[in-house]
């Protein structure tokens, strides 16, 4: 561990597990619902948001003394959409065909709220290179909470993931389908992709009783 | 320094420094990309072209357009004729793909007379006539190159959209969908139908091809309710066109 000291290390592990951004600070949840109705646009989504929050926060921190506390918030803002435009119209450029498949979702991270909630609790108050790791952290913790809920309502919904057919021909009754399996339409909907995200929670508080809030 | 972060004029400096360092860096990159991404778009255009009336390199789920530097050559082999529509007049305009369909829709609603754009595109023996429509979808625009035979029977469609839900109404660009529409008919006894997103057709499997009917996508009714009202309102502009081939 040369590179990361023990406190830079836990910068990039906490939010994975024990404070993750999702089920533990419960931000973010709005693209969980929106996008993971399949798991490429859950992976691309993550991989988009990784890249924002952690070049975002770096931003922030290099800008931390010199912003005005009073328009702080909308200077925020500024840095996250001049960063989504330079993405967006870096890939149109470039990569046109990903640009289209990714479509609304970049304009999305703009308003994603771990972003400007990295920014405001994290960036204004440290460092640079802390700032980085703690974006990082911050955008593996969702991304991997949206791959996960990608994965199942996918599997569940369509039988597919990323487009291939693991369960079986739903039409032509093959795999899985010829035994009367059948895909539950409801997981494609948005309320179900709040209910994985609960059984997440539930999973995770389960088993690590320090995170149970009192009441 | 921290002291004077919290003044008016400093807030105001500040504000106004950022807005034109923004903005410069903005305008940098929109203007120094955007011939590359308007050339990417004038390229797309054509893949769709070709891909409507079958000169793609599908594989067996996926859609895939032929690739970008064959898609010139591609481009002037297998289309023969670009038309202008106006009215009752047909002219010939070899960059009538490149007519912005949106505009003419608002010209239209102006009341002015809309250019109709419609490729005619030979393969093997057949003649396809393309026609580039586009509606609303339930998010933002979804737009569809329809390419039909002289009797208005669908030979292939290219469906796709700005902002539809992933996994549910993004799918109508999906091979399943859009193959649905190949040999489906868009006239009834001579009259012109349209074709419907149907989900209570019966036909999963999308065997009967006269029934203007093609199987709908789970989750997805308003985008297919969308793409059921452009195939029937922009279409259908086409059929005097189509007349005149019959008389012909």
């Amino acid at each position: 561990m040369g590179l990361l000291s023990k406190k830079d290390a836990a910068l990039i592990t906490d939010p994975f597990a024990d404070n993750n951004p999702i089920t533990i600070q419960v931000l973010g949840i709005c693209s969980a619902l929106a996008i993971t109705a399949e798991l490429k646009a859950s992976i691309v989504m993550a991989v988009s948001v990784l890249f924002v929050l952690g070049i975002g926060n770096v931003v922030i921190s290099l800008m931390r003394n010199i912003i005005p506390s009073k328009i702080r918030i909308i200077v925020q803002l500024i840095v996250v959409a001049t960063l989504v435009i330079i993405v967006d119209l870096v890939l149109k450029a470039f990569q046109y065909e990903l640009s289209k498949t990714l479509g609304a979702f970049i304009g999305l991270i703009i308003t994603n709220c771990i972003i400007m909630g990295r920014f405001e609790a994290f960036a204004l108050a440290n460092g640079p290179w802390k700032s980085f790791l703690d974006g990082i952290g911050n955008a593996v913790g969702y991304g991997v909470i949206l791959i996960i809920v990608g994965f199942f309502r996918e599997l569940l919904g369509s039988g597919t993931l990323l487009g291939f057919k693991v369960l079986g021909d739903p039409i032509e009754k093959t795999g899985l389908y010829s035994i009367g399996y059948e895909n539950n339409g409801f997981m494609l909907l948005a309320p179900m992709a709040l209910i994985v995200v609960g059984i997440i929670i539930w999973i995770q508080r389960s088993r690590n009783e320090a995170l149970i809030e009192d009441n | 320094m921290s002291k004077n972060t919290d003044s008016n004029l400093y807030t105001i400096l500040f504000a106004t420094g950022m807005v034109i360092i923004v903005g410069a860096i903005l305008a940098f990159f929109a203007s120094s990309l955007k011939p590359t991404i308007d050339e990417n778009k004038r390229i797309e255009k054509q893949q769709n072209i070709l891909y409507a009336m079958g000169v793609n390199e599908n594989d067996e789920t996926s859609a895939v357009f032929v690739s970008k530097g064959k898609v010139a050559a591609e481009f002037s082999k297998y289309i023969k004729k670009q038309l202008v529509i106006e009215g009752t007049k047909v002219s010939e305009d070899a960059n009538a793909y490149l007519i912005d369909i949106k505009k003419e829709q608002t010209a239209a609603k102006e009341g002015k007379q809309r250019k109709l754009p419609l490729f005619i595109g030979e393969k093997d023996g057949k003649t396809f006539y393309i026609a580039p429509i586009r509606g609303k979808g339930l998010w933002d625009a979804v737009w569809a190159y329809v390419a039909m035979d002289a009797n208005m029977v669908v030979q292939g469609a290219y469906f796709d959209h700005k902002g539809e839900t992933a996994g549910l109404g993004a799918n109508i660009k999906q091979r399943y969908f859009m193959d649905d529409f190949i040999g489906e008919h868009l006239l009834k006894d001579g009259d012109f139908k349209g074709i419907s997103i149907s989900k209570s057709n019966n036909d999963p499997k999308n065997i009967e091809k006269t029934d203007n009917e093609v199987d709908a996508i789970a989750g997805a009714t308003i985008t297919g309710d969308g793409v059921s009202a452009m195939i029937k309102s922009e279409l259908k502009k086409y059929v005097s066109y189509f007349n005149t081939l019959k008389t012909n």
